[in-house]
This record gives C-alpha cells, sequence and structure tokens, in this order.
C-alpha cells in the first residue's frame, strides 16, 4: 500500500496532496493540466523533494520530514512509467529492458524477464533499436523496463498521452493485464476520464494542486458537484455491472446492476465477468409516464434526488435507480415542463448504441477470475 | 627527395608522442569541467568557464611564459613539482604535452561540453528511478551519449596539440629530440640555408595529418550516429 502525504511550494503554486492506494488496484490521479499531477508523482520517485510531509511504501518510509528521511530515488524501488517513454537511444530494446534489472542483486529480482516479454509481448522486439520502435512498443517497452527493477509500486503518468487512439486500444489491454497479474499498487495519472473510468478502481481527483476529492471511480463521476472538474462534456455516472446473458440473435449483451438490467452492444466476455460502464448524463432521457413502442430498450424506473442548477439552459439531475446514481442532462424547458424536482418518481431512458464503449473496462476485482483470456477481448 | 631525414622523423614521433599523452591527460579533467559547466549551477561558473577559455584568446606565448614562471624548476608549482615527486616538466617533453594539453583544453571542454547539454536530462532521472546511482547514471547514460562530443573534442585536442607551437617554444625551448616537434622543426629549417626542402616534407606531413585527423573523426562520426540511429 502506498501512504502519501505532502506538502510543497513552487514559487505561487501549492501542491497539496493526501491519499492512499492499494495494493492490486489502479488508483487513478485525475485532474486538468497544471493540477499538480506530473509534480506529485515526481515527489514520490524522488526527483522532486516536498517541503514537508511522508510518503511511505508497503511500511517503507520513503520521505519523513518530521525524521529527516529522504531515500534517494535510486534506493525508493518505485517503477516509472513517463509520458514520452525515455528509452535509452544508444541501448536496444532487450538493453533498455534490463537496465533496472541488472542493478538489482538476483535475489530481490521479483519478476521474471521471461514473463514480463510474455506479458507485454515483447518477443519480436527484443533485439531491435529503441529509435526504430512505433509509438505503442516504445511504451511497451518503458512498461516492462519498469516492471523488471522490480518495484514496490508502478507509477504511470499518462502513458497514453502521446498515442494516437488505435495505439491507446493496442496498450490499455496490457495494463488492464498488469492490474490483475502484478502484486503492488499502481498510480496512473491520466487527464482523459475514460481512460480512468476503464481502468482504475479508486480516483484521486486533484484541482489547482490539492485534493478535491476522493473514492471509488463510481462514486466520484456520479457527483454533481465535481463536474466543474471532472469535465461537463464528459459527465456521466459509472457503474458496476455484470454479465448476466448474451443474446445471440440480435447481437446484444444484458448487464445486471444493483437498481436493474441493461441492454448493450454485445461485449465479448463471458457471462458472470465485471464490466464498468459510463453512461454519459446527455445520453440519458427522462419520461414521468413509461414509454411503450420506443426504439429506446433500456428503461430504469427510479427516484430524483439531486437538481444541479448552474444556469444557462441546461439542468444535470442525479437520480437514485435501486441502489445506482445515474446522471441525466436535460433543458430547463424539459424540466420545467415536467416539473421535475428532488423525490419526483421518474423513468430514464438510454438508447444501447449510445453507451459510452470507450470507457467499458473489465472491474479489476472480477475480471481476475477469468485471467487466461486474452488481453484483447476487453477491446469489443 | 621525399623520404624524411632522421631528424625529421624524430620530429614526427615526438610530435605524435607529445599530442597523445596531451589529450590522454587532458580527456578525465575535460570530461569532468565539461560537465560540471553543463549540469551544475555554482557561484563562479563564469570565473572558470573564463579560465578554461583564457588559452583560447590569450596569445599563446602569453601562455607559455605562464607556464614556465609557474612551472620552471624555480616556479612555485615547479619547485614543489620537484621536491615532492622528483619530476620536472621544465624543458622536456612532458612539458610540450603540457603546453599542448593546455592551448587545446578549450576545445575539448568546449565540444564535449554542448555534447552534455543536448542529451535530454529526463533519461537521466529516467535511469535514476530505476537504481542507478548518480554515477552509475554519468557512465551508462551521460558519458555514452556524449560520445560524438567525446570524440570531436578528442580529435580537435589532438589536432590542436601537433600545431602548437608558441606556447611550446617559449616554455621548453626548441630543443632537437626532446620539444622539437614538427612545427618547431618547420620553424627551424626556414630559418636554416637550405632548409626548404626539409619544410616542405614537414608541410606535407603535417597537411596528411591533419587531414587523416579531420576524415577519421567524419568516419567515425558517422558509424557512431547510426549505431544511435539519429
Amino acid at each position: 500500500m502506498l501512504e502519501v502525504d505532502v506538502r510543497h511550494r513552487f514559487g505561487d503554486f501549492a501542491l497539496e496532496a493526501a491519499f492512499k492506494a492499494e495494493t492490486r488496484t489502479i488508483t487513478a490521479l485525475f485532474g486538468r493540466s497544471g493540477s499538480g499531477k506530473t509534480s506529485l508523482v515526481n515527489l514520490l520517485a524522488g526527483l522532486l523533494t516536498p517541503n514537508e510531509g511522508r510518503i511511505a511504501v508497503d511500511g517503507r518510509v520513503l520521505f519523513d520530514s518530521a525524521s529527516g528521511v529522504n531515500v534517494p530515488p535510486n534506493k525508493r524501488r518505485i517503477g516509472y512509467i513517463f509520458q514520452e517513454s525515455r528509452l535509452f537511444p544508444h541501448m536496444n530494446v532487450r538493453k533498455n529492458l534490463c537496465y533496472g534489472r541488472n542493478l538489482l542483486p538476483a535475489a530481490e529480482r521479483r519478476i521474471g524477464f521471461d514473463e514480463i516479454v510474455e506479458l507485454l509481448d515483447l518477443a519480436p522486439l527484443l533485439d531491435r533499436d529503441v529509435t526504430h520502435l512505433s509509438g505503442g512498443e516504445t511504451q511497451r517497452v518503458a512498461i516492462g523496463r519498469a516492471l523488471l527493477s522490480s518495484p514496490r509500486l508502478l507509477v504511470m503518468d499518462e502513458p497514453l498521452a502521446s498515442l494516437d487512439a488505435p495505439r491507446k486500444n493496442e496498450i490499455l489491454p496490457f495494463i488492464e493485464r498488469l492490474r490483475d497479474h502484478m502484486d503492488m499498487p499502481v498510480v496512473y495519472v491520466s487527464h482523459a476520464l475514460e481512460e480512468i473510468i476503464r481502468l482504475s478502481d479508486t480516483m484521486v481527483l486533484l484541482s489547482g494542486g490539492k485534493v478535491a476529492a476522493t473514492g471509488p471511480v463510481e462514486e466520484l463521476t456520479a457527483r454533481l458537484d465535481l463536474y466543474p472538474m471532472t469535465g461537463r462534456y464528459e459527465a456521466g455516472a459509472v457503474l458496476a455491472t455484470k454479465i448476466a446473458e448474451h443474446d445471440d440473435k440480435f447481437g446484444l449483451s444484458y448487464l445486471d446492476f444493483a437498481g436493474g438490467r441493461l441492454t448493450v452492444p454485445r461485449v465479448d466476455l463471458p457471462v458472470g465477468s465485471g464490466i464498468k460502464l459510463r453512461i454519459r448524463a446527455r445520453d440519458v432521457s427522462l419520461s414521468l409516464h413509461r414509454v411503450e413502442n420506443t426504439s429506446i430498450l433500456n428503461t430504469l424506473f427510479g427516484t430524483i434526488v439531486e437538481i444541479n442548477d448552474q444556469g444557462g439552459p441546461q439542468l444535470d439531475i442525479a437520480l437514485l435507480v435501486g441502489e445506482s446514481r445515474i446522471l441525466a442532462r436535460v433543458t430547463r424547458k424539459a424540466a420545467s415542463l415536467l416539473s421535475l424536482e428532488a423525490g419526483k418518481p421518474i423513468y430514464a431512458l438510454m438508447k444501447a448504441v449510445a453507451i459510452d464503449r470507450r470507457s467499458m473496462g473489465r472491474s479489476g476485482s472480477l475480471s481476475r477470475v477469468a485471467e487466461t483470456e486474452k488481453p484483447a477481448a476487453s477491446d469489443h | 627527395m621525399w623520404s624524411l631525414t632522421p631528424l625529421e622523423t624524430e620530429a614526427l614521433s615526438l610530435s605524435l608522442k607529445v599530442s597523445f599523452w596531451s589529450v590522454l591527460c587532458s580527456l578525465p579533467p575535460g570530461v569532468f569541467i565539461a560537465w560540471v559547466l553543463a549540469r551544475k549551477e555554482f557561484p563562479g561558473k563564469m570565473l572558470l568557464n573564463g579560465v578554461v577559455h583564457l588559452p583560447l584568446v590569450l596569445p599563446p606565448v602569453v601562455v607559455g611564459y605562464l607556464l614556465l614562471l609557474l612551472l620552471g624548476r624555480k616556479g612555485p608549482l615547479g619547485a614543489w613539482l620537484y621536491e615532492t615527486f622528483g619530476v620536472t616538466v621544465a624543458f622536456n617533453w612532458k612539458g610540450a604535452a603540457l603546453a599542448a594539453a593546455v592551448m587545446a583544453f578549450p576545445l575539448l571542454v568546449r565540444a564535449i561540453r554542448l555534447s552534455i547539454e543536448t542529451i535530454d536530462q529526463r533519461l537521466e532521472s529516467a535511469a535514476r528511478t530505476l537504481g542507478a546511482t548518480p554515477v552509475r547514471v554519468f557512465f551508462t547514460i551521460t558519458l555514452p551519449l556524449a560520445a560524438p562530443g567525446l570524440l570531436a573534442g578528442t580529435i580537435l585536442s589532438f589536432a590542436r596539440s601537433l600545431g602548437e607551437f608558441g606556447a611550446t617554444i617559449t616554455f621548453v625551448s626548441n630543443i632537437p629530440g626532446e620539444t622539437r616537434t614538427l612545427p618547431l622543426a618547420l620553424f627551424s629549417m626556414v630559418q636554416t640555408p637550405d632548409g626548404e626542402t626539409g619544410a616542405l616534407r614537414i608541410m606535407v606531413v603535417s597537411i596528411i595529418l591533419g587531414l587523416g585527423a579531420v576524415l577519421c573523426s567524419e568516419f567515425l562520426a558517422r558509424r557512431l550516429s547510426r549505431r544511435m540511429g539519429v
């Protein structure tokens, strides 16, 4: 487990963050650019020294201003994957991979070379020059290099930010795989909500150098007050669901969640697999009565719990469907016509095809049951 | 007319020996000072930079005279060297090598420093997070990536050492077999009657050496950059 509680000033920017990250989970550090994400992970890795605070991994203190402990970066055992990969240009792939590993005494190498080569599918690249790799390959080698130094904590600073969409989809399954296989906490820095929803379980929301909120991804994405930080356009609730059955005739899957059942385009995972799914607020319509004879397949019944009115023509509405919160964005005019208010029973309508597939991800805890499947499968 | 006389052969081999030791001995401090100038901020950095560059802007004779004052048998440093180690650099080939090293030093430092400055420091911090100590980072990342500058600096300072004249003749004089390198031999021949053919031969030898150094550096630089995929 990682425990962080640090304070640091750069000029007139003050960073102040406290959070914990559990082993075998991906904890996302989310925030806009300039919110202090990269500085925070540089503090973890020891590339920057905080003014004060404490950093510990699995009980081992790496930094503690009170007792004067400051372990140098080379002794911290933190695997750091950088946005720009930072492979060493004068070494081939194999030498890059082994750089950190060779500095470890054999007894401390917890992660095997062959294991990593297989996990990240690096065998065809081993003897290549790093300057001739594609963006996705480069990032896979960087991940392998960090893991082979047998870190106690893995830190990934926007590892996908410099890649185009197809390359991102090439890397994402590998990161999911690593979450399920590696016995260490992972801190994943990103400003892309769909990556976080897909990969992580816990989220630390940074804003202006401070932790604005921390908690399960499902909980934070369903909070109306965090919209300004998570991005208004992207707003939507994340549901933890489980595949109940597949409908081969129509190419659909039925997902159960605490509050009902959803119909979505077919997900190629076995029945029983856990799926996290984001339903964007702007894809949800509301109705006072059950609508018959419509093309919309998903109708859920719930109660309005909160209305967020920030002026302007739109309102954000949170509903409770069973135990799950769902967000809907409607016009002020519609809200007035339906006299929407907290406590009112309501039907929520969602087109099956609108459900955001980019942010669909296997949830960590459940997917470990099905470890044998190909990582690419979760893409569909 | 193209075969070298024994005196000229002697001057050639002396020149090669002096230049070789000049470069070899100035490389370690040269690399260190280049790294300090490229990577460290400290008070007096400008001054250090200025002192390193001084031989480039001073008349060589001034540098030679300064060396003579400091390192002559009676100079403060020279006396100390002689009393402590029994070593003297006045009026022998070691002195010639030292004069050449001092004169070539700015070129060496400049080339290496520029090369280190172009290295992405983020690679060095990546190596730190992978478990490398600062010293290991220097030898496994910084120095190999500075290889092109190291090569350029070495060739430049070797060539500069071959051509060193003013500081050498002032500091260690023009002693055949001891301090009479190619340029000094050429100078002597031009001053003696019937010395023209010898001078001509030395000129040709100097051109061949210089051209050879440049071509060799060019060739190695290409191989290096190909290896690094630049």
